[in-house]
């Protein structure tokens, strides 16, 4: 080994608590690039490896009953490659040892055999036979959740009949890779399944016999979806079709490019902050190293070294540490990464999940990484590199301060002379001062932009339960039915109240801008469901005219007072001209609304319902479900009790391993840039600080100079990471909303002392172990030597 | 209180040894000295490196500890403080002079003078420290605008603006070129003279001797040899 490279490992070793910490600020840079540019590069990859082999369909449409001969009509559609009609219904399940009813999709097997979109993969038994009525087959998480062997018997309640299901196999679909039920917000398996069954036996229990109700196309490469929508909606108009929509809308795979949304954000804001913030440290260590061997780095010249084996012998100190951070960047990303595949796991469900990370996202990671140590070592490996020898071997004159316009400040405030050192090492270097603070600022803006989801999620909450969706429960009719169908509601055991709510599908026009929703029709006087107004209040729909949500009057560029065009997609399909007459605040999905009695007479109808909101009495809830069970003409029971329970236990066990895991960031963070700070402050000042000792000052004083100049920092940095946690927080909110939720920014004054509480003990923290230095500072060396 | 100066004695040591042990190897910077120092002298400590005066001066000066033997600051027993107690001790007492200034860079010669000021019982004010030194018209100057021997003369103005009872000084001039370094031996001189403060100087230049009381030579970590002048001379009359 030659001997400079034996330096260059000694160098290493005696630096190690400096490296160690600007390694781990690293390491977690690379465990993000590692996570989200892995996970993202997995979920997609298996999403469209998934699609593509079980032909996941590009355009959906549903319809109250078409013929099945529209098929050749559909198929001619220009673009269209393949069509698939299906019968699929929702209905209430009584499933043996429980009182509780659940929610099941009915979904029409063509008889085919898994048809030729939206194929199933069969995962455990067989398919049900063409012709066996009493046979299905049911996603695999359904039959998971509630323990279910192949031949066990559910009943489902079937257009008002009650049948006998015998599980004849398990499956997953492309189609409900994110499973949710009507009214859900998250996947509940336990409560929701999807159900298969042969085509004819569907088409007879729904009455569908040469029907369907809803259409799948596959399209060819070069086919214009938005052309076929139209041809599409255009066929099924006369059949009660709601309008098509591509993948963008179908549910699932919303929730799959939302987060992929979310790990393209990820990606794209953290890891440049770490990679940044180790570059910072690397060069200001590599500075100080540079500046304290300025005659080693003589001598080497004297001695015939070239500027080159120079300046490479100080990047390669830093791609050193950048190696171990690397390193432990890949072990934290690999345990990460099957953290995150455990949580996707609850949520999505692939048959085949890839969740391995692949070798260039490695490769990527660990080039980043270097790549930003030696970028940070650059600079100063150079200056190394061009010192003159003769020059490097005598001292380096002292550091030249002069008068500034602070000064005089300075000296009108009457200061004491260790504040004024301290004050004129930040006015100094003010590049060097300003990076630190910027570096310490983000270690609080971290915390700042990770807590505010807490802060939004008490908000969203409260917003959606406590003043929005106040029922218990939603029972969900099988058809639109005359407002009169409540008193039988009311009277169904456990019922304390009912609340009729008519949903139509609209498309709502203005201009160019479109937008497919559902209006929500609420009865004046509705206490169970309602709306509230930005500014907290809860407001009804007028008279006349329609509420729509924030996002969505963004998104069709309208105001209160402006008109906008409301198109029916159910019964008679009527165009109307309505007023926005307000702003609604929803954090679930984008919505209108308005009142039900203007809904009936804008259709000259009596006054309709498609579902009921109910208030039950806990201790009969027992009853209500035994009720229901035999209840006719009801699709299902949304129990918003247990939404609420399994939103607010997966968003608080998430948020738990996520405040951890950003607390930890964030001290790394600070307790990287405050430990190298406060250490290069003592290597700079030893001998100023050894001699103030020697003129009698106490290690109390002498600490006060030490620490200060860092924890001044510390304090200048936390209003500018509470402004940049605050930038980073809306950011965020505006990069992951989407037409399925908004998260908004809230951002509580405890956030804020939060993060600045954490960042200041890890500051504090990182201080007192260099001051402990002090202790054993060597005096009577320094009256010898020169540094 | 000059009186009594120059009657007493300022430091006393009793068999005084400095042991390092380097290993297994017992190293005596210090082998058994006995010294006194009086009050308002101007002594030269005079010895080849590794000869112990530098280690004793660090004694005295509260900067380490002796290994055995008594040392006496006036009725303090030096050797008998702890670390806090050798703070206070230097802060009140003593004023040093080192070889390389040791100036703070981002203080100017007044603020580096205020440092001390700043917190001992009776100094005098800095720019009056500045001005005994030569250097009324530097107040305002940083370090690096400065001369080796104007640092070393705000260095020697910040040891003595405390009014301190002693002065010791370690090779003032062993950085500076004959000019400069008479610039500063006059001060140190003219300071003594002054305040009648005791100064110790600790140099590798044997002419420096002659402006001295007493000086003592050192050999081996003992005391070689005590010279007293019957005439000093001046620090402009030394030949470099």
């Amino acid at each position: 080994m030659r001997a400079l490279d034996k330096k260059l490992l000694r160098d290493f070793r005696r630096l190690w608590a400096q490296a160690i910490s600007i390694a781990l600020v690293l390491a977690c840079g690379v465990a993000i690039v590692l996570i989200s540019y892995g996970m993202y590069g997995a979920l997609e990859n298996t999403r469209s490896a998934y699609y593509e082999r079980n032909r996941f369909a590009d355009i959906f449409a549903s319809a109250t009953r078409a013929p099945r001969n529209l098929q050749s009509e559909i198929a001619d559609i220009e673009g269209v490659w393949a069509v698939e009609l299906r019968t699929v219904k929702d209905a209430v399940l009584d499933l043996p040892n429980r009182v509780k009813t659940a929610t099941g999709r009915i979904i029409s097997l063509p008889a085919s055999g898994g048809g030729i979109l939206n194929v199933p993969l069969l995962r455990s038994g067989r398919l049900p036979e063409p012709d066996a009525a009493g046979e299905i087959m049911v996603n695999e998480p359904f039959a998971l959740a509630n323990d279910y062997q192949l031949g066990d018997v559910i009943q489902a309640n079937l257009n008002g009949r009650k049948r006998s299901l015998t599980i004849v196999g398990t499956a997953l679909s492309p189609e409900y890779i994110y499973t949710i039920g009507p009214g859900s917000l998250m996947p509940d398996n336990e409560n929701f399944g999807i159900l298969w069954m042969a085509e004819t036996a569907a088409s007879a229990a729904f009455d569908m016999s040469g029907a369907f109700n809803d259409v799948s196309l596959k399209l060819t490469r070069d086919a214009d979806p938005d052309e076929v929508i139209d041809r599409l909606d255009d066929i099924l108009e006369p059949y009660g079709g709601t309008g098509a929509y591509g993948r963008d809308q179908q549910l699932s795979d919303a929730f799959i490019d939302s987060e992929l949304l979310g790990l393209e954000t990820m990606a794209r804001i953290l890891p440049p902050v770490f990679f940044g913030i180790a570059a910072f440290l690397v060069n200001m260590v590599i500075g100080r190293i540079v500046a304290l061997e300025r005659s080693q780095i003589g001598l080497m010249k004297a001695l015939g070294y070239t500027d080159f084996t120079i300046a490479t012998h100080y990047i390669l100190l830093a791609v050193l540490i950048a190696i171990v951070g690397v390193l432990v960047g890949w072990g934290l990303g690999a345990w990460a990464a099957r953290g995150m595949a455990l949580i996707y796991a609850e949520f999505f469900t692939f048959p085949y999940l890839l969740f391995s990370v692949s070798s260039f996202t490695y490769v990527l990671s660990g080039v980043l990484g270097i790549l930003s140590a030696a970028l940070g070592a650059v600079f100063n490996a150079m200056k190394a590199a061009r010192l003159a020898p003769a020059i490097a071997m005598s001292p380096p004159a002292p550091p030249n301060f002069r008068r500034g316009l602070l000064d005089s400040a300075f000296s009108v405030m009457k200061l004491s002379q260790p504040t004024m050192m301290i004050l004129r090492g930040i006015t100094r270097w003010p590049l060097r001062a300003s990076l630190t603070a910027l570096g310490l600022s983000l270690g609080v803006a971290v915390l700042v932009a990770s807590s505010f989801f807490e802060d939004s999620m008490e908000e969203i909450i409260d917003v959606a339960f406590s003043q929005s969706s106040r029922q218990d429960g939603v029972l969900l009719l099988t058809s639109v039915q005359p407002l009169s169908v409540l008193a039988d509601v009311e009277r169904l055991p456990g019922v304390l109240r009912a609340e009729g709510q008519l949903s139509l599908p609209v498309r709502l026009t203005n201009g160019h801008l479109e937008k497919r929703v559902s209006i929500e029709a609420n009865w004046p006087g509705a206490d169970l469901s309602r709306v509230i107004d930005p500014d907290g209040n809860v407001i009804t729909a007028p008279e006349e005219g329609i509420l729509l949500t924030k996002r969505l009057a963004g998104q069709l560029a309208v105001v209160p007072g402006d008109w906008i065009d409301v198109e029916f997609l159910t019964g008679l399909r009527e165009q109307h001209r309505l007023q926005v007459s307000g702003i609604v605040t929803q954090y679930f999905g984008i919505g209108a609304y308005m009142d039900a009695n203007y809904a009936a007479r804008l259709f000259r109808q009596s006054p309709r319902i498609s579902h009921a909101n109910v208030l039950v009495d806990e201790s009969r809830m027992d009853e209500l479900h035994h009720a229901l069970k035999e209840t006719p003409n009801l699709a299902g029971l949304i129990m918003l009790t247990d939404t609420r329970r399994v939103f607010r236990d997966t968003i608080k066990e998430n948020m738990l391993i996520q405040s951890f895991i950003y607390i930890a960031i964030a001290a790394m963070i600070t307790i990287g840039v405050t430990y190298n700070s406060a250490r290069i402050q003592l290597s700079e000042r030893a001998r100023e600080l050894a001699s103030l000792r020697i003129l009698g000052f106490t290690n109390a004083e002498v600490s006060y100079i030490l620490m200060g100049e860092t924890l001044l920092l510390v304090i200048v940095a936390q209003p500018l990471g509470w402004a940049l946690g605050a930038l980073i927080a809306w950011s965020m909110s505006f990069a992951f909303a989407s037409d399925l939720y908004t998260i908004p920014v809230i951002l509580e004054r405890h956030t804020y002392g939060f993060a600045s509480v954490v960042a200041l003990i890890a500051a504090v923290g990182s201080v007192l172990v260099v001051r402990r230095r002090l202790d054993t500072l060597d005096l009577v060396s320094v009256m010898k030597t020169r540094e | 209180m000059d009186a009594q100066r120059d009657a007493g004695i300022v430091f006393r040591t009793d068999d005084v040894t400095k042991v390092y042990d380097t290993g297994g190897a017992k190293v005596y910077a210090l082998a058994g000295v006995d010294l006194e120092l009086h009050a308002g002298e101007l002594t030269v400590l005079l010895g080849p490196s590794g000869s112990g005066k530098s280690t004793l001066l660090n004694i005295l000066g509260g900067l380490d500890h002796a290994t055995s033997g008594e040392v006496w600051f006036r009725d303090l027993e030096l050797s008998k403080l702890n670390d806090r107690e050798l703070t206070r001790y230097r802060r009140d007492n003593v004023g040093f002079v080192f070889q390389f200034y040791n100036l703070v860079p981002s203080l100017s010669a007044r603020e580096n003078v205020a440092l001390v000021t700043d917190i001992a019982p009776n100094p005098m004010r800095p720019d009056e420290a500045l001005s005994l030194v030569g250097l009324g018209h530097r107040l305002d100057h940083f370090p690096a605008e400065m001369s080796g021997g104007e640092q070393q003369r705000v260095a020697i103005a910040r040891a003595i603006a405390k009014r301190p009872d002693v002065l010791l000084c370690d090779e003032p001039t062993g950085a500076l070129d004959s000019k400069t370094g008479i610039a500063v031996l006059q001060a140190l001189r003219d300071i003594n003279d002054q305040f009648g403060t005791t100064t110790a100087v600790i140099t590798h230049n044997a002419s420096i001797r002659k402006m001295a009381h007493r000086v003592i030579r050192f050999q081996d970590g003992k005391i070689g040899e005590v010279e007293v002048n019957e005439t000093r001379i001046a620090p402009k009359d030394i030949e470099w």
